[in-house]
This record gives structure tokens, sequence and C-alpha cells, in this order.
């Protein structure tokens, strides 16, 4: 008895453990850039950007763009700590066969950059945001 | 020499993939850097398949001399960079004072410079990049007088960047380290080894520059130098500087330069102004 006693409280231990290893989740990024909204507001204006950048409007010419909206709302969302689900593809599926160079990538961050300008998201907040989706470069070039 | 090809031959616009600040400034000796120290970005926006160029002209402003140099760079796939750069050092009120033969010395520095691994902002490690230069002093009588061995010589340099994403109250700052394998007297002006050491030292270098925004930066940087001749001490070179990029095509780069001791003239501090042109 002493002995299962104990073993529950050792299970419980490490549960507690387990527990205080998550932190809260940090929403201070999604709510610095708007919360839903201005996380909609950010990606309309970058498509809009895009859609004037010669450089890679073809990846984005034959898509439904409501559905590319949509997703990367729900992906920066969840990368700013936000109370949302990605639903989309993988980056990695998503971005399969179309052969993006890391030129084309640094044109879709000056996309974002020049609409979080637009939306006057301060500079740090902005920092924020790229240095969540830099890491991710790995998969979307060279697929 | 690259101002008249440009004006001559119909100049196709390079491709510029990446982001904006990261081909650097023109270093006084024509790599892509800081001001007077080299950094391990590479001249230009190109990435992968595409090349660049640029043109600069700098200009350095001290109580008793002022340095001129215009220079270019060009680069491949962000990957190796070929530079140039020629080197004005006008000698000022020592002509007088020492009676000197020449007002003026000059000096060309041809340097190449490859990325070894990594990038400035993506990937695991920093950038890492080697470098290699060239230099030939053209007026080697002052220097052969005050003690120099040799008019020309070759040097190579180890450096490191990265970009450090919202590292300082939320800006991103870019920090550069390398270290240099050099025996050259005031970069080279004053030629190659001298009476009081003729090797080759093992000089470090760093700057660190905090970004606004993409197109704002300011910094400060550290070039340590040998003292090969015993006619006169040779200071370690420092600046604090402020970095505009107002787009890919151009640069422009203040500083206050601490240059110290150069040639017996002590205390030579003074303004810094670099202009770059990329294509």
């Amino acid at each position: 008895m002493i002995r299962v006693l104990q073993w529950i409280g050792a299970l419980s231990l490490a549960l507690l453990a387990g527990c205080a290893q998550q932190p809260p989740k940090d929403d201070s990024l999604y709510r610095a850039l708007g919360e839903r909204a201005g996380i909609q507001k950010i990606v309309e204006g970058m498509l809009l950007h895009i859609a004037k950048d010669d450089r890679i409007y073809k990846y984005f010419a034959k898509v439904d763009i409501v559905r590319v909206r949509d997703k990367l709302v729900e992906k920066f969302c969840v990368e700013a700590g936000g109370p949302c689900t990605y639903t989309g593809d993988t980056l990695a599926e998503a971005h399969k066969g179309m052969n993006i160079s890391r030129g084309d990538f640094n044109a879709l961050v000056e996309n974002l950059i020049d609409s979080m300008d637009d939306q006057h998201i301060p500079v740090p907040t902005q920092n924020r945001l790229i240095a969540r989706l830099a890491p991710q470069r790995g998969d979307v070039i060279e697929k | 020499m690259g101002g008249a090809v440009g004006m001559n031959a119909p100049w196709v616009e390079a491709d510029q993939g990446r982001l904006i600040a990261t081909g650097g400034a023109s270093s006084i000796e024509g790599a892509a850097g800081g001001g007077i120290i080299p950094w391990a970005v590479l001249a230009n926006y190109d990435e992968k398949g595409e090349w660049g160029a640029n043109l600069f002209g700098t200009h350095v402003n001290l109580p008793d001399y002022t340095l001129d140099v215009a220079g270019m760079a060009a680069s491949y796939g962000n990957r190796v960079e070929v530079s140039y750069a020629h080197q004005r050092f006008d000698l000022g009120s020592l002509v007088h004072k020492l009676s000197l033969p020449e007002d003026n010395l000059t000096q060309d520095i041809f340097g190449v410079k490859v990325r070894l691994f990594g990038d400035l902002i993506y990937d695991q490690l920093p950038q890492v990049s080697l470098g290699v230069q060239y230099k030939h002093q053209n007026d080697f009588l002052i220097p052969r007088l005050v003690g120099a061995k040799r008019d020309a010589d070759v040097e190579g340099y180890l450096t490191a960047s990265r970009l450090f994403m919202g590292a300082v109250f939320g800006y991103n700052v870019v920090v550069n380290g390398g270290v240099r394998y050099s025996r050259a007297n005031e970069t080279g002006l004053l030629g190659f080894g001298g009476d009081r050491r003729d090797t080759r030292s093992v000089l470090k270098e760093g700057s660190v520059a905090l970004l606004f925004n993409p197109r704002w930066a300011v910094g400060v940087e550290y070039r340590e130098k040998p003292d090969n001749l015993s006619f006169a001490g040779e200071s370690d070179w420092a600046d604090a500087f402020v970095g505009w990029f107002p787009n890919k095509h151009v640069s422009v780069v203040l500083a206050y330069a601490r240059l110290g001791e150069i040639a017996t003239l002590d205390n030579q501090n003074g303004t810094y102004l670099s202009v770059q042109g990329s294509f």
C-alpha cells in the first residue's frame, strides 16, 4: 500500500513537472498584430503587394486566392500565439514542385514588411513575426 | 574604369534576390563590409544564380591627412565576390614638416572573398567567409625611407557575420567578427613589413550594428593593426557609423573614425563618408 502511494506520489510529481514545462501560451505577438482582424489586414496587404510584384506574382496567378488568404491568416495567427488552428497543407506540401528560389522567398518577406509598414506595425513587432517565419524557409524553397 | 563600362555598355539590371542592406557597404579596401573592416556578407544583392556589381567612393577627412578611395565589387550567387579599390592618402601638413619628396601615397587592392558556409539571416550557422587581398603600394619611396620592407603583399582574413532578430529592444542586430593575417603598415599605404617586425600578425577585427529598420543602421567597428615600423606608432582603428540604405541601388555611410597615430601625427580622428551604387 505504501509502495502504491509512493508510486502515485511520484506519478503526480512527474505530471506536475510535465505541466510546469509547458508555459502558458504567450499571445502578446498575436495581440500586438491586432489579433485576427489585424492579421487579416496584414495578409491581404501582403497579397496586394505580391499582385504588383513581377518577381513572384506568377506563383499566385492561378491559385484560389481566398483560400490562400485564409490559410495564411491561420498560419500567421498560430505563429503569433493566437487562438487559431492551421488547417492547410504543410508548408513543404503546399510548395511542392514550385521550385521557389531564395530570391522569391525574400521577395515575399519584402511584401510582408511593406504590408506591415502600411499597417504601422512597429519594427520590433515585425521582427518577432519574421523571426517566427524565417526558420521555416527550408520547408518552402527549392521544393 | 567601372564607371566607363557602365556608361558605354547596355547595363542589364541584375536580379536582386537578397534583402535590403544584406550586401553591407563598401569597406575602404573594396570588400563588402562596414567602413574599416570587411564583413562575411558578400557585396550586392545576388542570390543563387544571380550576379551583382557596385561602384563606390569614400572620403575620410582627418586633422592632418585625407584618404580618398574609389573602387568596385562584383559578386555571383551570394557565393563569391571580387573587388578592386584604389586608395590615395594625402600627406597634408607632413609634407612641409618633413620636407617629403611626395605629397601623397597610393595603393591598389585586389580582393576575393568566398562565402564558405552559413547565412547572415537563415540557416543554423552564421555566415562565414574567407577573403584574400593582394595589395600594391605605388609610391614606395617614403615607405622605404621609414623602414618598410616591401611594396606589395598578400593578406588573408576569415570573418563571420550573423543577424540576431529582435536582439536589442526588439531591433535586429548584426554582429561581425574576424581575424586577419597581415603585415600591412597603415593597411598597406606605408608598405608591408618593417624594421621592427617583418612577419605577419594575427589581427582581430569586429563590429556590431543595430538596425532601426531595414534601411537604417547604426554601429561601431574595431580593427586591430600591427606595429611594424619604429619611426612611428600605429594605432588600432575604430569608428561609429550611421548607414542608410534607401533602396537596393544606393547606400550612404557616415562615420566618426578614430584612427589615432598615423606616421608620427597623433589624434587623427575625423569624418568618414562613403557612397555606393549597386547594379
